[in-house]
Order: C-alpha cells, then sequence, then structure tokens
C-alpha cells in the first residue's frame, strides 16, 4: 500500500524525465475487403517509469489493438500503424528497424496475453519456452538460463519449479500457465510489461492471485504496467491511471480516482454507472447507454458518443473532440465539451426511470414454483483404451443440491468454471436426465415423461448468443416455430402480429424479423433469445449466463429488461453466473456452489454482507469493487490453491483443501447445510461447533 | 510415451484381425460361386461337374467356418492360399513382386517429400501473393492430373528427347542401383507429382493455421529470431497433420501404384492386382487386398508413434 | 414501459447478404472453376449438336495407323486408331465423366451423409461399430475398394449407364463422408440451439431436419464437389485399366487404354487431350471446390 500511495504521488508529477513510453497520435488501420477500418485513431498517452495504467474499454475500441500496435506484433500486411512518434526510453519505436525492435521485445517490454490455454507453445517443455527469452537476449548458457528459470517460476508462485520444468503446456491449469507467462515476461527484467486481459479467461479467485502477483512484482521491481482491461473492478484495485478508449479514440484519461470519483466524459458516466455493484444494496435500475458504438469503416464525424449521449448537443456532432484539461485536476483529461456540466450532474445525466425504482418482492405464502431436492447428476467420464474396451469413471458435477424458487423470485447461482452451476439448469430442463433427486414444478413431479408437460413453462436462456440462434433460420423463423409447434397461436397472420409484438417487448424493431441471426449484434442476438423464450409465456426462465459474453453496457440493458419483465410478467427466474455483483444484483436469493455442493445459500444483501461460508467470504474478498477509495481501503484474503478435480474430489468438506479455516473436522465428513438466520444457510464444520 | 506405444501396438492385432475377417467375408461370401464366374468367364460352356470337381480341390465345398478357419490359420505362417491363376502360392506371386513396389513407393515419397516442403513453406510464408496462387495452381494442378496420363507424358517426353523408351524396372537396385534409380525415376515421377501437391498443399494450411495460433505471437513476442518462430515454433507444430498425410498417402499408394505400373508396364503388385481381377483370381486378389490392408495398418502405426514423439499431448496420454 | 424500444439504432437498411457477385469477387479461381464446369456440362448435354462427328463413326482412312489422324479442319483434335474423331469423342466422353462423376460423388455423399448423422445421434454402441467399421474401409485405398467391387459384382447397364463402375467409385466415399459429417453433427448437436429446441420440447425429427442437416449441408456440398472430381479421375483410372466402362462407350479414360507404344511418336494427339480433357475437369472441380470451402466453412478439414 505505501508503495502505491508514493506511485500515484509520483504520477501526479508532471516531470518529463521519468517518463518511460510517450505515444503520440498513433494511428492503426486495417485494410479490409470492402474498405479502412481506423481500429485506433490518433491517440496519445504517456507511461511513466514503475506505473500501473489501466486502458479501458469495451470490445472492439481498440485498447488491444494499440497495445499490440506498440509490440509492432499486428500483422504487417494488413495493419499500417503510424505515429508522431512511440517514444521508449528515447528509442522512436515506431520507426526502428524490425531487427532493432525485436531486440526489446522480451528485453525491455513484455507482454502476456488473455488466453493463457493457447499462449504457450503445446509442442515445447516449460523451461524451454521460459529459457528463450534468457538465451535469445541475456547470452545465457542453457545452464544458466535453467538456473533463473527457476528462480523465476518459485518467484511466480509454480510449486516444485524444478519438478515441473521438463513439462509441457498441457500438463498446467489455466492459473499455473498464466504464472507461467509471467515468468516468461519478467525473464529478462524488463522495464514495461503489457498486460491484455490477462486475467479475463480466468476464475475470480484465479484472477485474484495473478493481479496480486502481478502488482506485487512489478512494485517490487519498478516494473511499469499496461493493463487492457473491460473490467472496472480490476482497473480500480490495481491502477495508478486510467485510460479510457470508445471507438478507437481515448476519450478521458487521469487519475483512478479522478475517473472513478469524477468521471466527466459522459461514457464514462454511463459506464461506471452501467455496473452492478456488489456493495451497494439491491435494487434499482442500472443506468444503460443506450444503441451501439459507431461502425468503425465509417466513424461519424464529430464526437463519436453522439448518438448514444444524453447530454449530446446539435455541435457535437459537427466538431471532432480533443482531450482539454478537465477543471480539479491538471493529470485529468476530458474529450468532451460538456464535461464541466457532466463533472458536475454526473449520473444524473442519464434518467432513471424513478417509478420502479426499488426491488419487487416476492410473495412466499404459497408454495414454491419450482422445488428442487437432493439433485444428484453424475457424468461417466470414459476415454478409449483400445478398439471397444475404455476407462469408465464418473464424475459428480451436481451433488445433493436442494433449493425452491417462488413464483416471481429470482434465486442466483453462482460459482467458479466446475462447480455443478450450468448442470444444475439443465438437470431441471432435463436436457441431461439428472442421476437421483426430485424435481417438483407446480407441483407436477418431473421426470424424462413429465417433463413434456411443463415445457412450455419452463425456458432457457444461454450464454453464448452467438450459438444460440440456429444459423439457418431467420428471427421470424425462430420465433414462430415454438408457436407453431406448440399450436399456440395457429392463424398466420395473428402468429405475426405476436412475433412482432415480442420483437417489441424485448426491444428490438418488427422489421428484425427477416434477419439472420449473423446480421444482429451479440446484445440483439441475447434480446431475441429472451423473445423466444417468452414466447411461450413461461413461469420460469432459467438463464444460463445469459450476460457474460457481453459488454458492460450491453449487460445493463439486457439486466433492465430482465428485471422489468419480472415485474411485468411475473415471471421466475434461476440466474445462473460467476459474476458475483450480477447476480447479487438481480436476485431475491443467491446460492453460492462449490465442486457440485452448496456452500451457502442466502437472501442476497445477507449473505453478501455476512458472509458465513469461507467460501462465500473467499469469493467475495477477491472480486474487485469498482471504485479506488473502497478497494484501497479493503482488507482481502486471497484465496490458495486452485480447483481440486472433481473426478476425485477431497474428503469430508470438499472445500477444506484451500479453505483458510480449516481445522482437523473438515475433512471426517460432509458438513450439513446449516440454518444462521431466517433465509440463510451455509454448511460449515466451523458453524456447527457455535 | 513406452506405455503409449505399447498400447498403439498391441491394438495393430485386432485391427488386423478385424481386416482379414472382412476381406474373408467380402471375397467369401458376397459373389456367390467364385469357381463359376471364373470358369463361365474363361469362356465356352462348362459342365455343372467341372465345376464341382474344380470347387472340391479348391476345398470351397468346405462349410464356411472350415474354410474361414483354414483362412485364419493359414495367415499368421504368411499362408494366403494359392493363385487360382497359376496355382503358385499367393505368398509367392506376391512376395517375388512387392520389392519393387515398394522400392517405387518409397522414391516416390522420397520426391514428393523435397517437392512439397519448399512448395508448402513458401506458399503459406508468401501467401496472397502471386508465388503463392501459381504454386496453388500447381498443386490443384497435381490432384486434378492422372498420374497414368502423366506417365504417358513421360514417356513421350523420353522418346522425343533420347529417341526410345526409357528403359523399364528390370534391375535390382542391389545390383546396379544406378541404372535401377534411373528406371524407377519415371514412374515415381509420375505418382510424385499427386503426391507433392497433397502434401504440399496440407502443409501451406497447416502453416496457415499454426502462424495465427497465439503462441506465435507470444514467440515473436518474447523477441525470438523470426526464423526461430516459424521453424521452432511454427513448423514443428505443423508438421504434426503433414506426417499424417505423409503417412496416409504412403499407405494408399500402394495400392495407386495399380494404373501406374500398367503404364510403365511395371512388374510390381500393382499390375499383378489388375492381373487378378482381369483373370477372376479371387485368392490372388484376396492375398493382394489383405496386403495392401497390413500395409497401410503398419504405415498408421508408424505415423502414430510418430505423431506421439512429435506431440507431448498425446504421450503422455494415459 | 418495456414498450419503449430501447436500441436507439434508427431503421436501418437490410444488411447486404453475400450475393454471387461477391464469390466472384472474393473466389476468382472458384468462379473460372465453375464457368468451366458449366460450359463442359452444357457440352455434354448437347453433345449431339456440339459435336462434329459421330463417336463411333469409324473412318479407317483417317486412322494413324495409316498415317492419317493428323489434327486437321476435319479433324480438328486428330482421330484415333479407328478414324475416329478425338473431339467428338472427348464431347460425349464428358457425358459419361460427368454423369458417372456427379451420380457416384452424389450416392456416395448421400449415404455416408445419412450413416454419419444417425451415428451422431445413435451414439453409444451403434455409434461405436459404426465408427469401427469406417475405420475398417478407409485402409482400403480408394482404387483397391472400387476395383474389389467391379471384381465382385457382376456387370449391370441400366439406360446405358454403368451401375457398375458408379457403385464401385461411390462405395469408397461412403466412410469419408460418413466420417466428416458425424463430427459435423456431433459438433451442432451440442450447441445452445439445439439445446433450445429441446428444452422446447421440439420432436427429436423436427430438431434433426430442421436444425441439424441445414447445418450440415456446408460440409456436404463441399464435400461432393470435390468427390465428383476425385471420381472423374477415378472413371478414367478404371476404364484405362479395361475395368471401367467398355467400347463403345466414349470415356476419357478409355480413349487412353490400349494406346501402344507405336503411337506415342506417331500420334501424340491421340495421347495429350484426353488426358488434357480428364485434368480440366477434374481440376475446375477442385478449383470450385476448394474456393466453395473457403467461402462456406474456411475450418472444414477433409
Amino acid at each position: 500500500m505505501a508503495v502505491k500511495k508514493q506511485n500515484s504521488k509520483k504520477a501526479g508529477r508532471t516531470v518529463t524525465e521519468d517518463v518511460l513510453l510517450d505515444v503520440k497520435n498513433l494511428r492503426v488501420e486495417f485494410k479490409m475487403k470492402n474498405g479502412v477500418v481506423r481500429a485506433v485513431d490518433d491517440i496519445s498517452y504517456q507511461v511513466r517509469k514503475g506505473e500501473f495504467l489501466a486502458v479501458v474499454g469495451e470490445s472492439g475500441c481498440g485498447k488491444s489493438v494499440s497495445a499490440l500496435s506498440l509490440m509492432r506484433l499486428l500483422p504487417e500486411k494488413a495493419a499500417t500503424i503510424t505515429a508522431d512518434h512511440i517514444l521508449f526510453d528515447g528509442i522512436d519505436i515506431s520507426s526502428i528497424p524490425m531487427s532493432e525492435m525485436r531486440k526489446l521485445r522480451g528485453r525491455r517490454i513484455s507482454m502476456i496475453f488473455q488466453e493463457p490455454m493457447t499462449s504457450l507453445n503445446p509442442v515445447l517443455t516449460i523451461g524451454d519456452q521460459i529459457c528463450e527469452p534468457l538465451i535469445t537476449h541475456l547470452g545465457m548458457s542453457e545452464e544458466q538460463a535453467e538456473v533463473r528459470a527457476i528462480e523465476l517460476m518459485a518467484m511466480v508462485g509454480i510449486p516444485e519449479p524444478k519438478n515441473r520444468l521438463p513439462q509441457y503446456p498441457h500438463q498446467f491449469s489455466g492459473g499455473m500457465r498464466q504464472r507461467v507467462m509471467i515468468a516468461i515476461g519478467l525473464a529478462c527484467e524488463p522495464d514495461l510489461i503489457i498486460a491484455d486481459e490477462p486475467t479475463t479467461a480466468l476464475d475470480v479467485t484465479i484472477q485474484a492471485q495473478i493481479l496480486e502477483l502481478l502488482k506485487d512484482i512489478s512494485q517490487r521491481l519498478g516494473i511499469a504496467v499496461i493493463m487492457i482491461t473491460h473490467n472496472l473492478g480490476v482497473v480500480a484495485a490495481y491502477a495508478d491511471n486510467v485510460n479510457v478508449m470508445y471507438a478507437a479514440q481515448i476519450i478521458e484519461k487521469g487519475t483512478a480516482s479522478d475517473i472513478f470519483a469524477n468521471p466527466a466524459h459522459p461514457y464514462s458516466i454511463g459506464l461506471l454507472r452501467s455496473v452492478p455493484r456488489m456493495d451497494k444494496p439491491r435494487g434499482g435500475r442500472l443506468a444503460t447507454i443506450d444503441g451501439l458504438p459507431p461502425n468503425l469503416m465509417n466513424p461519424p464525424s464529430g464526437c463519436r458518443f453522439y448518438a448514444r449521449c444524453p447530454m449530446a448537443q446539435e455541435s457535437c456532432a459537427k466538431t471532432d473532440q480533443s482531450l482539454q484539461e478537465t477543471k480539479g485536476s491538471e493529470m485529468h483529461q476530458t474529450a468532451c465539451y460538456f464535461s464541466e456540466k457532466a463533472l458536475k450532474e454526473g449520473a444524473l445525466i442519464y434518467e432513471t426511470d424513478v417509478s420502479v425504482q426499488g426491488s419487487s418482492t416476492v410473495d412466499k405464502s404459497g408454495e414454491p414454483l419450482l422445488s428442487v431436492s437432493s439433485l444428484r447428476q453424475e457424468f461417466s467420464v470414459s476415454f478409449r483404451t483400445g478398439w471397444f474396451s475404455s476407462y469408465n469413471g464418473s464424475v459428480k458435477a451436481v451433488d445433493d443440491v436442494s433449493f425452491d424458487i417462488y413464483p416471481g423470485e429470482t434465486v442466483g447461482l453462482v460459482g467458479e468454471s466446475g462447480c455443478g452451476k450450468t448442470s444444475v439448469g439443465r438437470a431441471i430442463l432435463h436436457l441431461n436426465d439428472p442421476t437421483s433427486g426430485k424435481i417438483a414444478f407446480d407441483n407436477l413431479s418431473i421426470n424424462k415423461k413429465s417433463i413434456a408437460l411443463v415445457r412450455q413453462d419452463m425456458q432457457v436462456i444461454f450464454q453464448d448468443p452467438f450459438s444460440s440462434l440456429n444459423p439457418r433460420m431467420t428471427i421470424g423463423e425462430i420465433l414462430e416455430e415454438p408457436l407453431k409447434v406448440h399450436n399456440i397461436e395457429s392463424d398466420p397472420e395473428k402468429r405475426l402480429q405476436r412475433i412482432s409484438e415480442l420483437l417489441v417487448k424485448v426491444g428490438l424493431y418488427p422489421y428484425m424479423s427477416d434477419r439472420y441471426p449473423h446480421e444482429l449484434s451479440g446484445g440483439q442476438r441475447q434480446r431475441v433469445g429472451i423473445a423466444r423464450a417468452l414466447s411461450m409465456e413461461p413461469k420460469l426462465i432459467i438463464c444460463d449466463e445469459p450476460v457474460s459474453a457481453l459488454d458492460v453496457s450491453v449487460q445493463a440493458q439486457i439486466i433492465n429488461l430482465l428485471e422489468d419483465l419480472q415485474r411485468e410478467l411475473g415471471i421466475a427466474y434461476l440466474f445462473i453466473a460467476h459474476d458475483l455483483a450480477v447476480v447479487k444484483h438481480i436476485s431475491h436469493k443467491v446460492v453460492v456452489m462449490y465442486l457440485g455442493q452448496i456452500m451457502e445459500v442466502g437472501e442476497g444483501d445477507q449473505l453478501y454482507g455476512e458472509p458465513k461460508h469461507p467460501y462465500t467470504q473467499a469469493l467475495l474478498d477477491a472480486a474487485p469493487i469498482p471504485d479506488p477509495e473502497i478497494e484501497r481501503k479493503r482488507k482481502r484474503s486471497i484465496l490458495k490453491g486452485e480447483l481440486p478435480s472433481p473426478i476425485n474430489p477431497p474428503n469430508g468438506c470438499v472445500f477444506s483443501t484451500r479453505c483458510p479455516k480449516v481445522v482437523a473436522a473438515c475433512t471426517s465428513g460432509r458438513p450439513e447445510l446449516l440454518r444462521v438466520g431466517t433465509e440463510h444457510m451455509a454448511s460449515c464444520v466451523l458453524l456447527d461447533e457455535r | 510415451m513406452l506405455q503409449y506405444a505399447l498400447r498403439r501396438i498391441l491394438l495393430v492385432f485386432p485391427t488386423l484381425f478385424a481386416v482379414a475377417v472382412l476381406v474373408f467375408l467380402v471375397l467369401r461370401v458376397v459373389p456367390g460361386d467364385i469357381v463359376e464366374i471364373k470358369m463361365t468367364a474363361e469362356g465356352g460352356i462348362v459342365s455343372q461337374e467341372e465345376i464341382e470337381r474344380e470347387r472340391e480341390r479348391l476345398g470351397l465345398n468346405e462349410p464356411l467356418y472350415k474354410q474361414f478357419f483354414t483362412y485364419m490359420i493359414g495367415l499368421p505362417r504368411g499362408d494366403l492360399g494359392v493363385s487360382l491363376w497359376t496355382e503358385r502360392p499367393v505368398s509367392q506371386e506376391i512376395g517375388s513382386r512387392i520389392a519393387l513396389s515398394f522400392e517405387l513407393a518409397i522414391l516416390s515419397t522420397i520426391l514428393a517429400v523435397l517437392i512439397a516442403f519448399p512448395l508448402g513453406t513458401l506458399s503459406a510464408l508468401y501467401r496472397g501473393t502471386v508465388l503463392d496462387y501459381v504454386i496453388r495452381i500447381i498443386t490443384i494442378g497435381g490432384i486434378a492430373v492422372p498420374s497414368f496420363w502423366l506417365g504417358m507424358l513421360l514417356i513421350m517426353f523420353a522418346i522425343t528427347f533420347f529417341g526410345k523408351l526409357p528403359p523399364l524396372g528390370t534391375v535390382s537396385i542391389f545390383d546396379d542401383p544406378l541404372t535401377n534409380l534411373y528406371q524407377l525415376i519415371w514412374p515415381a515421377l509420375s505418382v510424385g507429382y499427386r503426391y507433392s501437391s497433397v502434401v504440399a498443399r496440407m502443409l501451406r494450411s497447416s502453416i496457415l493455421e499454426v502462424l495465427s495460433e497465439d503462441y506465435i505471437r507470444t514467440a515473436r513476442a518474447k523477441g525470438v529470431f523470426e526464423r526461430l518462430v516459424i521453424v521452432k515454433h511454427g513448423m514443428r507444430n505443423a508438421l504434426l497433420p503433414t506426417v499424417t498425410v505423409i503417412g496416409l498417402e504412403f499407405a494408399f499408394l500402394l495400392g495407386g501404384l495399380v494404373v501406374t505400373e500398367s503404364v510403365f508396364n511395371l512388374n510390381g503388385i500393382g499390375k499383378l492386382f489388375v492381373d487378378s481381377v482381369v483373370r477372376n483370381d479371387l485368392n490372388l486378389l484376396q492375398g493382394l487386398v489383405l496386403t495392401v490392408a497390413t500395409c497401410f495398418v503398419f504405415v498408421n502405426l508408424i505415423v502414430d508413434l510418430l505423431y506421439a514423439a512429435l506431440d507431448p499431448r498425446i504421450r503422455y496420454q494415459k | 414501459m418495456t414498450t419503449k424500444i430501447q436500441t436507439n439504432e434508427k431503421m436501418v437498411e437490410k444488411p447486404k447478404r453475400r450475393t454471387i457477385g461477391d464469390f466472384i469477387k472474393q473466389q476468382p479461381l472458384g468462379f473460372i472453376g465453375i464457368v468451366m464446369i458449366i460450359i463442359m456440362f452444357l457440352a455434354a448435354v448437347f453433345a449431339p449438336y456440339v459435336a462434329p462427328y459421330d463417336p463411333t463413326d469409324i473412318d479407317f482412312m483417317a486412322s494413324p495407323a495409316l498415317g492419317g489422324g493428323q489434327p486437321s479442319i476435319e479433324h480438328p483434335l486428330g482421330a484415333d486408331a479407328f478414324g475416329r474423331d478425338i473431339l467428338s469423342r472427348l464431347i460425349f466422353g464428358a457425358r459419361t465423366a460427368l454423369s458417372i462423376g456427379f451420380f457416384s460423388a452424389f450416392i456416395g455423399c448421400s449415404i455416408g451423409a445419412i450413416i454419419g448423422t444417425a451415428s451422431a445421434f445413435f451414439g453409444g454402441k451403434v455409434d461405436l461399430l459404426i465408427q469401427r467399421f469406417i475405420d475398417l474401409m478407409l485402409s482400403f485405398p480408394i482404387i483397391v475398394l472400387a476395383i474389389v467391387v467391379i471384381a465382385i459384382f457382376p456387370k449391370t447397364v441400366i439406360f446405358g449407364i454403368d451401375v457398375n463402375v458408379i457403385v464401385a467409385i461411390a462405395i469408397p466415399f461412403i466412410p469419408k463422408t460418413a466420417r466428416v459429417i458425424r463430427s459435423q453433427a456431433l459438433a451442432i448437436v451440442t450447441l445452445p440451439y439445439v439445446d433450445a429446441a429441446r428444452a422446447n420440447g421440439f420432436s427429436a425429427k423436427r430438431i434433426i431436419f430442421r436444425h441439424v442437416l441445414p447445418n450440415v449441408t456446408a460440409p456436404f456440398l463441399i464435400m461432393m464437389t470435390a468427390f465428383i472430381g476425385q471420381a472423374i479421375l477415378l472413371e478414367a483410372s478404371l476404364s484405362y485399366l479395361g475395368l471401367g466402362v467398355v467400347e463403345p462407350t466414349p470415356s476419357w479414360g478409355l480413349m487412353l487404354a490400349g494406346v501402344n507404344a507405336d503411337y506415342y511418336r506417331s500420334a501424340p494427339w491421340m495421347i495429350l487431350y484426353p488426358g488434357v480433357a480428364v485434368s480440366v475437369a477434374v481440376f475446375s472441380f477442385n478449383l470450385f471446390g476448394d474456393s466453395l470451402r473457403d467461402w462456406l466453412d474456411p475450418k472444414l478439414k477433409l
């Protein structure tokens, strides 16, 4: 923490001698089949020695491209990079020959990529890959390089580095591979590390481990970090300074506290307001930024945010905006004429419908709509060992899970990958036949056969908006199919009418019914998915990660839509997600799962406010909150270790291998789910003793 | 690795068994009476007694299971029965010719690999340029031009320039390697064009695929020399599918030589194959099909072992 | 409030769908391929009107054996040993090549696709059995398999089409198609839109015909195009060996058969043109097939 403050003080100075990187008017253009896309449009910024800079923005805003262009890693044929200069420690890396650039790569500037699973070469050993930069740049012998590689692996927290050196990437987990990537990046003790969404593919507890490691090491060694991310929580927790990008331009930059406490660009304000917050009580609509970012092939003149901006004036569309100093802080710059007004009014510029503030309440006096008890789902794992022989075993994806959903209630199901949350949803829908357990829907016991009776009342929305719609059918055909098959509306005229109504209901236009899925954006496709579920007028919709593939502003639109529909139609949701803040925002009740079992169940505010289970506590600790002030004060304990293999789960409490409060009793038997409050239950041995 | 290799080698036996059963069934059960086909095909009217006698002599009147049993216990000893035409053991007929075909196949493989690697690599590295287009047209041509016709063109070319037919495979490589090579280079070229085209196309697409992988970007970001990026990080991964194609094509070559050997009048198993069909010598045909399939099984084994050596993900499979 | 449309995107004009024009622009080689295929197809259909002679007209005076048959105005591509006009035989040969090529590829691919889809659907032991059988079939070279079929089935000709040859060529395509289609179908079955259809309670039949099959048409078409080329090549090879089409049916492979050493020197046109015809035909289908794959499904591996 001490170092951090020092850093932000340093960042506040305008002295130029400690500038490490000075980017002036960087522009990247891609030649496409039907035109030129300017993916990065004249951006300028500086990075000081030892600074932690975050570049934040939604997908397609040019943040990754701008980072790759610093390393000149874009395909030379397709991408044209121009800049007044990109000075790295006095060297203009935009004009030096490639052979000189190569000498800098991995030596003075390193890069860590998003996908740890594919970023390492599968046919070379880990040792080989860590040694490579050492041998290339520092001229070490293989023996020297190996000694150093072992040191590096120990430094990034890989256990038994000596034994793991001759292993191959496929023998490492995702988190461990990302540690290897960091070790490679650190190998030559560079001055700058560029991390491109380094934790996006990882679970939240692993994300916290990796980011802490990156922060800790970069501070200790005085390495500057440029981190590209879309996660505002991560930015708040780790960054000294922030660049906000929109449609290929930097629209606001400043210190983290400037951006989070006093955002002055309407886009930044909207972005911050559209993220659900774990630390705020449930209820209220999220602010949304309407519409979609402009097409960069043909960007509009003037301010690029004009079409979506709530405070846009006609003049905004006419003149380009450039970064101007914003009142209050000399570091803070905003590309908006009306930044002063935005700064003053803040969130007020986004109208939120006051009439729908406050959460809907659930009437629990009657029978539950869905009642799941002792649900188990086992999958046989088998792989071929011969022509007709194979190994057979089983994985308990869901192990004795029980919960109820009342009409009009949203139950959030949260956990890391492999915890079985998706399997629960699929078992309820009988997309997989559950191994055992009881599922009752509307007082009807559901099995393989009776599920057919309630199919219409129980619908589903999937995560991936790209593959959840049949690419060969138009939107109209997709929505018409269930109406026709189930003979809900036999008159074709009325069917069309109904489809139009559905489209309007989910915020689309009726004319879109003759479009094919690939002609819509991700958010629009997700709306079609919701419309398809709604067409049956269901009582329950199982939402399997419905917003995790979407950008923050679109995510907010979809969450609001789901909430509006619930209020209007009284639909119940089983909301499966890994994002704790989203689950908190939307759910009345939250179920936390780990390795197929329920760790804790509770009403949202209570469970997040006073978690009883150490795993819930750890999950909450790992998830950063998009507010640097809170993050600075937060004391967090980072969960150690990795998720055990579900093929061979730990004895007793499944969490015992990673639990910071583990005692002897934990391994002796599976703890019961104990009531700790009116609606609050947790399964932990420690609660039993109390 | 050892575990994988052992398991893979053990897998050969049930495969061979299944192949043998399939070949037996197809050639014995499906076609009806092979003796009748054979004898009537030779022309003239054949009496039922004659057919009966012939059937008895060849052991075809035995119940099917007994025939199968005889056939199956003969196989491990290399007993493939007797040719219906020459009355010599099928194994001898094949044995005396297989060396030539094998040599031709190996020679074509060497030629093909020598041609394919530079073509495929250049085409991938200069993707979208004129060079790439030219190579792509050449290689698409390779799978379009019938190899037997290419052989005829080569013969025509030889006649025009040397005034005589190239001498054909009559000299053993052990007696006079140079003459032998000179004799076989023509048929090897005519098969090798197609072979090299298939391999070059595979190599091109797998290099392109590998070069767009994330780990190539990682290697570049490490500051590794570009040449090393392509050779150490790229080629090794691109080789994996290419090795499979080389192996598959080699195994299929033994069948593909059928036509080429006829053009060059080479006395290999390909020509024997055609002869066996023309003469309705189903015993010989059965032996040949079995031989070709066995070669395929073994080449496949070698490919899989090679693959494991190149790819740790397979090597470490439990 | 839900009636308020939340996307402020104004009524945008319909997005452009890919047209034939785009195909020509983006896949020029493929366009050349399809144009050549169409020309061959037209020549085959209108062969009696296009060809200068009847392909079976024998004119011994024009035989190279008697020193004649050179390409001339009368016989643009020369004449063969019987004095038959080579150009006419090539044009009529296109009928044989294209019909056998198309039918065998179509039959082979269709049966393969059915087996592949079924295998993917039934799964379990059925799938395993089919897979092992396909593995077995694939351990025989195509031409070996074709020759075996020819050897064991009696010759059958229906409407002048040599059924035997078609079957012999079609059979080796079955396991190849089955394998590709099976893996495609397996991938599709796990996609969310199929899950959505199942969650909607649609019948298995509906799911197969509405949601799975339409999405395997691209690999099916790509494979069929490639296999027509291979089938033409195979037909030529078989006929050359005397195991395929028989005289007097005009066939490109047959035109090369029985050409003995004498003609290499005296009548090279007898060798040159039929080979060129086979090569051009197969080349066209390959060009088109390659481009079709780049256009429809670049990641497809055959």
